[in-house]
């Protein structure tokens, strides 16, 4: 009996060591107005996908199935055959295989860091009218195609969760990372302007 | 007693809408006439004849009809607004007609998240959502978001496009990206607070509930510090053009991170680049970086572009000035072309990321002159000529020189003989 009393007392400081570690500025609420959202409905909300593509759902596409995708959800409407040549932004570069990626046009499946961007931003934001209808699948088909368009991936590779982020993009690592922001100080350290 | 005073009170209202309305139904249009042209109190002219209905005397009062100043599409890179699709990109406040710091909300500039329609929100269905790396993810109706502790404060927010050049004619086609409200709403810190930040927090995603869902990435050391989640603009609601109803102010940085129709924040620990920093990519860090917080900018909305000044004598310069690094803390006024700068008045108290208004004392002799405008902020920070940022980044300059990041670089006017103001750049 001693002993396990003596258990009790030396888990409660272990438990609150435990919980002040996993979070630096751990406090309980002040006002205590709102309510906690479910899981499901943050999961249905949750449309930000991070470079590392651990919000991606599952699924899957090629660019064979995203150019049919391309066509029955009209894209080709407002972006033209195979991305050119439409009234909304062009989608395919019309520069050649050897043009720095910084000197060819500012198309997203092309520049961005990440493939994930791309498959984020068709998603939330395609296509004009019908935005947020598209299946995972759908979404997987397009990032695919657009990216087999632009010579970033070879026309047979299925993207899903895992390979999604790993597409290796033209750019690389060459663009401007943020800086760390500190409040009050110049926008540019060392910059007068 | 009360219900007596407010029967009476009641009485007498309901008397002298029957009076204001015999007359009006009573006047026959020749009494009217002669009561416009020969008014019973000298110096009444304008007084009359008067405005009627009421909307406009009672309940929600318009402009008269004779200040007619609107904002215009802004066709940054030539992209009209509305475009083919019917979305709105960049429209323009007329700064060259106002006056002190307040934009009014109806004029206020509108930018979207590269493009998208205006949202119809029903306030009784959005709710803002906060998760993420947070201990308690939070759920919040406008109802609960007006119960936490407010703030009000004076911020301007700038448009990336707001750049000046030689082929535009007045202050709302070089400036008029710019606008400054009082906003009313709850510290983002308050609420991040409540739901209990995670030592792993670093950034922050915000998201608008617009078609597009619009979403830009934020330092959580910013949203720490001083951003605001506001509801209210110019005290009464946000106009759904401003992101009715909930925004949040990152105040001083470039407007697109000013995230409208606020649904949720997502708190993570790293930068999540959305399609809005797409469009922020460069190639170098430095430039990058300045393209975030907005540096010291002025400019003179009176005289400027397309005004006259009818003929030679006293005039008071006036301008905007602003910064993204915190309040203003100077300004000077040049009137030959940047050889002598003089001291600037301020008319309001200049505040953290809010417009400040400027004036000079200026005595036209009726030559020819080149008026500007230069704001040092609280930081240091001072406004340049093009030349002298093109001398800072060592690449030549010309005429056409793109000045890194939001263009903050010094705007002149020229007068000629006749006392008409033109694009100085030009």
């Amino acid at each position: 009996m001693g002993s396990r009393s003596l258990l009790r007392v030396a888990t409660i400081p272990l438990l609150l060591g435990s919980l002040l570690g996993s979070s630096a500025f751990a406090q309980s609420p002040t006002y205590g107005v709102g309510r906690t959202p479910t899981a499901e409905e943050l999961r249905r909300m949750d449309i930000s996908i991070g470079p590392k593509g651990e919000e991606l759902p599952p699924g899957r596409g090629t660019a064979k199935e995203g150019a049919q995708v391309y066509v029955q959800k009209a894209c080709v409407a407002c972006h033209g055959a195979a991305g050119v040549g439409g009234l909304a932004p062009i989608l395919q570069s019309k520069r050649g295989a050897d043009v720095p990626v910084w000197k060819k046009e500012r198309i997203l499946p092309l520049r961005a860091p990440h493939a994930t961007i791309v498959w984020d931003f068709i998603n939330r934001g395609m296509p004009v009218g019908l935005e947020g209808t598209l299946t995972p699948n759908e979404v997987y088909s397009l990032t695919a195609y657009l990216l087999f368009l632009n010579n970033v991936i070879p026309e047979d590779l299925v993207l899903d969760q895992q390979t999604l982020p790993k597409v290796r993009m033209p750019i690389g690592d060459e663009y401007g990372k943020p800086h760390d922001f500190k409040p009050n100080t110049p926008r540019l350290k060392g910059y007068p302007y | 007693m009360d219900s007596e005073r407010k029967n009476s009170r009641r009485e007498l209202l309901k008397a002298s809408a029957a009076l204001a309305g015999g007359i009006t139904l009573g006047t026959s249009g020749k009494a009217q006439a002669q009561h416009d042209h020969h008014p019973a109190t000298p110096g009444s002219e304008n007084a009359s004849p008067m405005i009627h209905g009421s909307k406009e005397q009672i309940e929600y009062g318009q402009r008269s009809k004779y200040v007619t100043s609107v904002r215009v599409q802004h066709p940054i890179g030539g992209r009209p607004s509305p475009d083919v699709f019917g979305k709105v990109f960049h429209v323009a406040s007329p700064l060259q007609d106002s006056v002190g710091v307040i934009t009014p909300s109806s004029l206020h500039y509108i930018a979207t998240t590269r493009g998208s329609f205006l949202p119809d929100i029903d306030p009784k269905q959005h709710t803002l959502t906060i998760h993420g790396l947070v201990d308690r993810p939070l759920t919040l109706t406008m109802d609960d978001l007006r119960r936490f502790p407010s703030v009000t404060r004076l911020y301007f927010i700038e448009c990336a496009g707001n750049r000046h050049n030689g082929r535009q004619k007045t202050v709302q086609d070089t400036h008029g990206m710019t606008s400054c409200s009082e906003w009313t709403g709850v510290m983002l810190s308050t609420l991040l607070k409540e739901c209990g930040l995670k030592g792993s927090a670093k950034w922050f995603v915000a998201e608008g509930a617009e078609e597009v869902k619009g979403a830009s990435s934020i330092p959580i050391a910013k949203g720490m510090d001083d951003c605001l989640v506001a509801y209210g603009q110019n005290g009464e609601p946000l106009r759904p053009q401003q992101g009715f109803p909930v925004r949040l102010i990152p105040p001083g940085w470039e407007g697109i991170y000013h995230t409208k129709f606020l649904r949720r924040i997502k708190v993570t620990n790293e930068f999540y680049m959305n399609y809005n920093e797409f469009g922020h990519l460069r190639p170098e860090d430095k430039e990058l970086a300045l393209g975030e917080q907005i540096g010291p900018k002025s400019v003179i909305t009176y005289p400027s572009g397309t005004q006259r000044l009818p003929g030679p004598g006293f005039y008071e310069i006036s301008g905007l000035a602003w910064s993204g690094g915190g309040a203003v803390k100077t300004v000077e006024v040049s009137t030959d072309g940047g050889k002598k700068w003089n001291r600037a008045e301020f008319k309001n108290t200049p505040q953290r990321m809010a417009h400040v208004r400027f004036a000079y004392q200026w005595k036209w002799d009726g030559n020819p002159a080149e008026i500007m405008s230069r704001c040092t902020d609280e930081i240091g920070q001072v406004q340049a000529l093009r030349e002298q940022i093109a001398n800072w980044w060592k690449v030549p300059f010309e005429r056409d020189y793109r000045v890194p990041g939001l263009d903050n670089s010094i705007m002149p006017w020229k007068i000629a003989g006749d006392g008409s103001v033109t694009n100085g750049l030009a």
